[in-house]
């Protein structure tokens, strides 16, 4: 009988794909051809950064597979002493280009979502603790977050930069590179989270539910995870997405300043620095690609974000 | 009005406090700068007369003191890495950042103003269309890449520009210029347009908006009615009043055209300041880059402080509310 009845429900209801597709936001995105064409854009790049190893031809890291004569081979020409073909050409090291694009796109991601999900936890969880608790909480909250934006979030990040790399010894440098540049962007960015779910909170917290749950006697850190995060979120997600594109391009900054990943790890914007020194001899290709792969991911996950935050919240059209 | 006053200055000097510490702080926590001196064939007597000369063998307390004492005289130690006084290293590569930072903060104030007039009142256009598209695709370009591609073109391609460096300067009183020769006028073309070009497009954005929605407003509709020339109405009545936010947000732009010079310093291999930071970065040169921390959060606060007053200045209505700042 259980099976009957189960077997009804599911046929009232659409399934879960079904209800997604039918939403007000697929609606918006299936109308939005640049927010298409963008999705489809960042979903070949994220993909193929994730496949890196599996998709690259070459593994440019691997010193043994690197070939000195490949050095400088023009794109789709082969080489002059090795006969050999590379689709976007090589660099001074004979380095596939292809491959160093793939493998440095994952590092840009990498620290690109990795920053944003440190800046989002930070910046939730105190715009939490300052919009519910307020009192003085909230103001030494808001007050570091009005020092910190007194100041461009690139430069909080060289700084926070500068100063890890002078606390972490000399020989793990290169090493904790990545993790650095983490913990660099994402403490520059937190700001704005906390900034809006403080607002958010603010407005929820007076609200009927919270005042039900308050008296039916949860404790304030179940009220603010249980009842007012879920509410908070969107905002959250719009900004996150608009992060994104903002840490990427931070990252490709950093690195490109010689302040970021190394070249030992290169990411998009370490490629970048490398492939300016060639731009003169006229390798152009070396700097070419790499530019080109940070471009398209850069604009396209922001106009991705400019989509979303007009399709969650109409008013702001 | 006057508490408000107060209340800013107060939330200023809070500022300038907190960087203070935390320059200190970089100090006292970050590596061994004896280390990074002296090379590998060292003796503890060299690494001794090192620490001495340094004032690294005093405790905590006593450093943080003569910190305070010291960077209040714009004194702050010898760079780690080329052992002379900060304050001289700053002096002799802030000529360079100002000038262009002032030329590309001019720049992006009149093409901002004037592309955003132009998109205002043409706004069905196909000149302010492509001007639009053009500024959304300029605001996802970094400036990095920008100031690549210029090179590249201006540089590379056609050679008319220098790539890198000031060019010639001549020096009045401690001051170098670039301003009085040719080649140290045409070095500075490609870094200001580079350095420009953001807060320019955000302007012209900013301009935009608020001249579209001034033209709007019932007292246009009554120049026109009294059959004031198209000239007239929108640069006599219309632009003047969008003038306060562009003004407040120039002002505070001025700001991150300082910050960002860092990133077209690099680029252009302009010896300003900025490159001196990110050098100072490279070389964890804690000297260098806690003065530089300090000079440009003065700069900041500054510039901060002055527009808000600026503010009170311009836009009568805030005057007479009295208390109402809540901008």
């Amino acid at each position: 009988m259980s099976d009957h009845q189960a077997e009804i429900e599911t046929r009232r209801t659409p399934g879960r794909l079904a209800r997604a597709w039918d939403s007000d936001l697929a609606y918006s995105f299936r109308h939005a051809p640049v927010a298409m064409v963008s999705a489809a854009v960042v979903l070949i790049l994220v993909l193929s950064a994730l496949l890196a190893p599996w998709i690259a031809p070459y593994d440019p890291f691997d010193p043994g597979s690197l070939n000195l004569m490949n050095g400088f081979t023009p794109p789709g020409q082969p080489n002059a002493f090795t006969q050999e073909t590379f689709v976007l050409g090589t660099d001074d090291q004979g380095r596939d280009v292809f491959s160093t694009i793939l493998f440095g796109m994952r590092i840009s991601l990498f620290v690109g979502f990795s920053a944003v999900l440190l800046a989002m936890v930070i910046g939730v969880v105190l715009g939490l603790l300052a919009g519910y608790l307020g009192g003085w909480v909230e103001s030494v909250i808001m007050r570091v977050a009005d020092i910190q934006l007194t100041f461009p979030a690139i430069l909080v990040a060289m700084l926070i930069f500068g100063i890890a790399k002078g606390i972490t010894p000399p020989a793990y440098r290169d090493q904790m590179a990545i993790w650095v540049l983490i913990l660099a962007i994402g403490l520059s960015d937190w700001v704005q989270f906390a900034r809006v779910v403080r607002g958010a909170t603010l407005v929820e917290k007076s609200r009927d539910y919270v005042q039900a749950a308050r008296l039916v006697g949860r404790r304030p850190f179940s009220i603010m995870i249980r009842h007012i995060l879920p509410n908070v979120l969107n905002p959250v997600l719009v900004i996150a997405t608009i992060s994104l594109a903002l840490a990427i391009i931070a990252e490709a900054t950093l690195s490109f300043l010689g302040v970021g990943a190394p070249p030992t790890k290169p990411s998009l914007g370490t490629l970048i620095r490398i492939g300016q020194g060639f731009m003169f001899s006229g390798e152009w290709w070396i700097l070419l690609f790499p530019a080109l792969t940070l471009l398209a991911l850069a604009l396209s996950i922001n106009l991705l974000g400019d989509w979303l935050r007009d399709a969650l919240n109409p008013r702001l059209r | 009005m006057l508490a408000y006053i107060i209340r800013r200055v107060a939330q200023s000097i809070l500022v300038l406090l907190v960087t203070g510490f935390v320059a200190f702080s970089m100090f006292s926590f970050v590596g061994d700068p004896v280390e990074n001196m002296l090379g590998q064939e060292r003796t503890q007597a060299d690494v001794d007369r090192l620490r001495e000369q340094l004032g690294l063998d005093q405790p905590f307390v006593v450093q943080y003191g003569k910190f305070l004492q010291q960077a209040a005289q714009g004194n702050f130690g010898l760079s780690y890495r080329q052992g002379r006084p900060v304050s001289d290293i700053l002096a002799e590569r802030l000529p360079a950042t100002l000038e262009l930072a002032a030329v590309s903060g001019l720049l992006a104030l009149m093409g901002g103003i004037g592309f955003g007039i132009f998109t205002a009142i043409r706004r069905r256009g196909v000149g302010a269309n492509v001007i639009m598209t053009l500024s959304l695709v300029g605001v996802s370009l970094p400036t990095f890449l920008i100031g690549i591609l210029l090179i590249y073109v201006f540089s590379v391609e056609l050679g008319w520009l220098p790539s890198f460096g000031r060019g010639d300067v001549v020096e009045i009183g401690g001051w170098t210029t670039g301003f009085l020769t040719a080649s140290g006028l045409k070095a500075l073309v490609l870094p200001a347009i580079t350095l420009g070009l953001y807060q320019m497009t955000l302007i012209m954005r900013l301009v935009r908006t608020e001249m579209l929605e001034v033209l709007r407003m019932d007292y246009i509709r009554f120049a026109r009615a009294r059959g004031l020339r198209e000239r007239a109405i929108n640069f006599r009545h219309a632009l003047k009043n969008t003038l306060v936010p562009v003004i407040t947000i120039t002002g505070l732009q001025l700001g991150s055209i300082i910050a960002f010079a860092i990133i077209t310093e690099t680029v252009f291999q302009w010896p300003g300041v900025g490159l001196l930071f990110i050098n100072a970065i490279q070389f964890v040169d804690i000297p260098v880059m806690a003065a530089y921390l300090m000079m440009i959060s003065v700069m900041f606060v500054g510039i901060n402080l002055i527009v808000d007053l600026l503010y009170f200045a311009i836009d009568p209505r805030l005057r007479i509310d009295g208390k109402a700042g809540g901008h």
